[in-house]
């Protein structure tokens, strides 16, 4: 059976539980922002579990791209919007008692399920699309449009539907009786009154009105009614009784496993919308398990972005790079000037890439890693320092247990428990081990020394506003620790002289 | 198309636009608070449409010329006008007493229908009692405004309507049960009920003969089957769902026009009610005329602080300027010579000139600005994060954010809060850079450099804080250019009651 999420049949089962990482590079708040927005998909496994192999990465890549299409992309949201429609109404039938009653809705679920896989056939048909996933895809779809069992449960279901929309009738209500009679042209009242009144109108009002108690299932009272309309124009019913004779089972599997993994793609590209309208860039990484020479430019942490969903454009974007040989970004600067969340964004970067989603940046090449191990500053147990440092190097010691060479390190303030010199005695070792395993990371740290420890390490520096030093500018840039740049005069940092004024003002 | 259109000649007025940016700076600067409680004279309905008028201005000739044609009516027939606002008022004043009101929340058309069709009833008499007015003064009144509005009364609701009104509200009882039209909808449940007149009403026996071998089937439910009866109820419902929602949509369409009119006329009863205060206290006041925004202009008699007159409840000074052409005004003088004053009853007359009231003056007139803000300095903040100086600036830097050509800024010792160097030189290429963006600049200040640095400049006017000879301040700003020193002495000399030597 095709699959849109992956090239070839054999692969790797779906996580059941996240990935130990998530949480420290909040990728736990990306995935429950994207998955919420798809609840009935159960999507979280699939985010659960990267690739790890490029021609996959590739595949999806295409995948998103063609989606990236508005035409491609309203195509499968309204074959979504269809396929939940027939599910619903499918459920709904198991609760009901009356005979036309689950009949009709049958007929209803056939009839929105035709039209749906109809629509996309011809949308998919009328599109351009290059990835692999989508153009075999169509192809199936197209072979299926055409086969005879689908055809007749198409034109059937039509014919039975007009028929009975064909129905008019009348009931009168009286105190404590009714009536059901064939309709005979009687006319309708409040049209009468809606031109008297029209004149009033000092804007348009809803008709949002009314409350009416909409039951579900049918009482007993509309049973009777519905029977006697069927006996009042039996031929539409009996058409009804053999179409549901002739059609019991009618959804295709390849078709249903297609609507639930493309979500996969469409939760992700709703996601990320948003942003891009906001003017944030996200680009498709070149992947690589073999090549460290990393960089990403203009990127930034989502989990970050999604948090400040409302006013995205404050976002900071950063850039960064590694280049034979070398291996891990050392960053420095002061607190709070936007270290960690950059820290995160490499490690975001790295993770979203390996499953075949676009990243945050402008454009980007990333290390297909094995694995990804983060060790982030926590702040519970402060009582228990020694107990802390111990958990520390226990932790540490782990990953690089199980670290390979093409695992990812992101370590964040690690060792604040214990002494400067402790601290910076084991930072040394442990970078020491890094290097020797010859791992890709970030290590935000507040010692300049690890800095320049070897040919593998590169230091970035969080700057500061030099008109005004209290203002962060969460920039992070490629450059040995410096000393802080002041002085601007007052007017220029609120944009007040004579030619910024000019400007402003044109 | 029942339109009051009294505060602008061709569209609603809407209460709930958003007012200009940092309007509630203009609000504390001009002392408007004072301005509206003054119009309301309590009224909590009539504070939220003044305030709402006054904030929202207008940038052009028309609308204002049209409000001022009208208030000059309401001045004129004050009585007629408290008179058409009682209608809306009595309105609300049944529904509150009936309990009756339109609810989106839980209404079934049953219950709906009903409490619409008694709104309608309530309003019949409302509606009769506003065309009598209107047949009454049409032709008294002036004012396009109100002629076009009491036209508008006698040609919508003339006695065929009014009858035809009466006529529906006693058919919505429906006697004779309920006729229902209905088809299939999905899953075979009856749909689009749609409530008809029964045929066989008003019909000869002929046709009734044609008809009499329809079948139908009659159902009597069980006594005691009380689901049934309320399922029966909710067919009727659905039935009436759409009339209801038609009914209750007339319904709110009065309402709507009662709400209409009573905002508008609000406004006209706070402006009837300050001028009754102004004249009571024998304040002038005067029709100003507006000059187009692009042009420079600002001269007035007897100019005075409404706010001021309003809260010390007596006359209070006026001033006289002739400052057409004028892009930038420099006010300079001792402190507490009248100049904050004087600021402010620029903008007031200003503000109100803009929403078409008259203004506190013998005689005024002035280009119209497309936007006003004020920049004035403020007590110690508390909340203060920022340094004063900090404060100023970044409050300087928002409304650059806002200002757009022609805009009037009013500046009231901007900068002070910093030594006069520093003070003089930002404030000066700030207000060398807005005229220059032709922004209308009125300013208060004490940095004698800032100000010296534009005598000579066109379209600027010195006025000076006047103080007689004997150090007495007569709080009149009059035609001077600023002098070197300034009159701080005079205060502290004043209140620590020392005498210090002039160097």
């Amino acid at each position: 059976m095709i699959s849109i999420l992956h090239n070839h049949d054999e692969h790797r089962p779906l996580a059941s539980v996240q990935p130990a990482f998530f949480s420290d590079l909040n990728l736990d708040q990306i995935v429950a922002a994207i998955t919420s927005l798809k609840p009935g998909y159960q999507l979280q496994s699939f985010f659960w579990t990267p690739l790890r192999d490029v021609e996959t990465v590739y595949y999806r890549q295409e995948v998103f791209q063609d989606l990236e299409h508005e035409p491609v992309m309203m195509a499968i949201k309204a074959f979504a919007e269809g396929m939940g429609t027939v599910r619903r109404y499918l459920t709904m039938i198991d609760k009901l008692d009356v005979d036309y009653h689950k009949k009709g809705w049958f007929l209803e679920a056939v009839l929105v399920y035709c039209n749906t896989v109809d629509s996309l056939a011809r949308n998919l048909d009328n599109l351009s699309l290059r990835s692999r996933g989508l153009v075999a895809f169509r192809e199936y779809l197209k072979h299926y449009v055409r086969s005879s069992g689908y055809q007749s449960l198409a034109a059937e279901g039509q014919q039975v539907k007009q028929f009975l929309s064909a129905i008019r009738y009348c009931v009168i209500i009286e105190s404590g009786s009714f009536k059901v009679k064939p309709y005979e042209d009687e006319v309708d009242y409040s049209l009468d009154i809606e031109n008297t009144f029209k004149k009033f109108k000092q804007r348009d009002t809803s008709d949002e009105f009314l409350h009416l108690s909409k039951r579900n299932g049918m009482s007993h009272i509309e049973a009777k009614i519905l029977d006697s309309v069927a006996l009042l124009y039996p031929e539409p019913f009996t058409a009804l009784d053999h179409f549901c004779r002739q059609h019991p089972q009618f959804l295709d599997q390849t078709i249903e496993t297609f609507d639930r993994e493309i979500q996969f793609y469409v939760a992700y590209l709703d996601f990320i919308a948003d942003f891009k309208a906001q003017h944030l860039p996200f680009c498709y990484p070149r992947v690589s398990t073999t090549n460290k020479s990393i960089f990403v430019r203009d990127g930034f942490d989502l989990a970050l972005a999604h948090t400040l969903r409302h006013n995205a454009n404050i976002i900071v974007r950063n850039d960064f790079f590694l280049n034979d040989p070398e291996r891990i970004l050392v960053v420095t600067g002061p607190n709070q000037g936007g270290k960690t969340t950059f820290a995160r964004m490499i490690g975001q970067a790295h993770y979203l890439a390996s499953l075949g989603c676009p990243v945050p940046g402008r454009q980007a090449a990333l290390f297909l890693a094995d694995n990804i191990f983060t060790h982030f500053e926590r702040t519970e147990n402060l009582q228990n320092l020694r107990g802390k440092l111990e958990d520390d190097l226990l932790r540490i010691h782990d990953a690089l247990a199980q670290a390979t060479p093409n695992s990812v390190f992101i370590l964040n303030e690690i060792f604040s428990s214990t002494t400067v010199q402790d601290a910076l005695f084991l930072s040394k070792e442990i970078m020491a081990r890094l290097i020797a395993l010859d791992v890709l990371g970030v290590w935000v740290t507040f010692f300049d020394e690890l800095a320049s420890l070897s040919e593998k390490t590169v230091s970035m520096v969080a700057s500061i506003d030099a008109a005004d030093p209290a203002r962060r500018t969460f920039k992070i840039t490629r450059r040995p620790a410096d000393g802080l740049a002041y002085a601007i005069s007052l007017a220029r940092t609120y944009g007040l002289t004579y030619e910024q004024l000019q400007e402003r003002l044109s | 198309m029942m339109k009051v259109f009294l505060l602008h000649p061709d569209q609603d007025f809407d209460l709930s636009s958003p007012l200009p940016p940092l309007i509630d700076d203009v609000i504390r600067d001009l002392g408007l608070p004072i301005l509206f409680e003054a119009m309301a004279q309590g009224d909590e309905f009539v504070l939220q449409v003044v305030r709402q008028v006054v904030l929202s201005s207008l940038t052009e000739l028309t609308p204002i010329l049209y409000r001022q044609d009208i208030l000059k009516d309401c001045i004129r027939y004050p009585d007629v006008v408290r008179q058409l606002y009682q209608i809306p008022l009595a309105f609300l004043e049944r529904k509150r007493k009936r309990w009756l009101w339109i609810s989106s929340f839980r209404a079934s058309p049953s219950s709906l229908l009903s409490g619409a069709r008694e709104l309608l009833e309530i309003s019949l008499d409302l509606l009769r009692r506003l065309r009598q007015i209107a047949d009454q003064h049409v032709s008294t009144f002036t004012s396009p405004g109100f002629r076009r509005f009491f036209t508008m009364i006698q040609h919508e609701l003339d006695d065929e309507y009014l009858a035809q009104v009466e006529q529906h509200i006693q058919q919505l009882r429906f006697p004779q049960g309920v006729l229902l039209r209905a088809q299939l909808g999905k899953g075979n449940e009856g749909s689009d009920y749609v409530l008809c007149r029964p045929n066989n009403v008003g019909r000869n026996w002929l046709q009734r003969l044609f008809t009499a071998h329809t079948p139908v089937y009659s159902y009597t439910l069980h006594p005691r089957d009380d689901a049934g009866i309320q399922v029966l109820g909710e067919l009727r419902d659905q039935g009436l769902a759409r009339t209801a929602s038609v009914v209750a949509q007339a319904a709110a369409h009065i309402e709507h026009f009662f709400e209409v009119l009573r905002r508008e006329l609000a406004f006209y009863i706070g402006c009837l009610n300050l001028y009754r205060q102004l004249t009571q206290l024998d304040q002038p006041v005067t029709f100003p005329q507006p000059a187009p925004a692009d042009e420079r202009s600002c001269s007035c008699v007897g100019l005075y602080d409404v706010a001021l007159a309003l809260t010390m409840k007596t006359s209070v000074t006026g001033n006289d300027i002739a400052a057409d052409g004028t892009s930038l005004l420099i006010v300079t003088g001792p402190n507490r010579g009248g100049k904050t004053v004087f600021l402010r009853s620029l903008g007031q007359a200003q503000m109100m000139m803009q929403c078409g009231m008259f203004v506190p003056a013998a005689a005024f007139q002035a280009n119209l600005a497309s936007a006003l803000f004020t920049h004035f300095s403020r007590e110690e903040d508390k909340t203060m994060v920022k340094g004063k100086f900090e404060e100023e600036l970044a409050r300087m830097s928002t409304i650059v954010d806002h200002l757009t050509p022609n805009a009037m800024l009013l500046l009231n010792e901007a900068f002070a809060a910093t030594n006069e160097r520093e003070g003089s030189e930002i404030a000066g290429q700030i207000v060398r850079a807005l005229l220059d963006k032709k922004i209308k600049i009125y300013c208060v200040t004490h940095l004698s450099e800032f100000a010296r640095s534009f005598i000579g400049k066109d379209n600027v006017l010195f006025l000076r804080a006047e103080r007689l000879p004997d150090g007495r301040r007569t709080f009149k700003i009059k035609e001077g250019m600023p002098l070197e020193t300034s009159y701080g002495a005079d205060l502290y000399r004043k209140i620590f009651g020392v005498e210090i030597t002039d160097s």
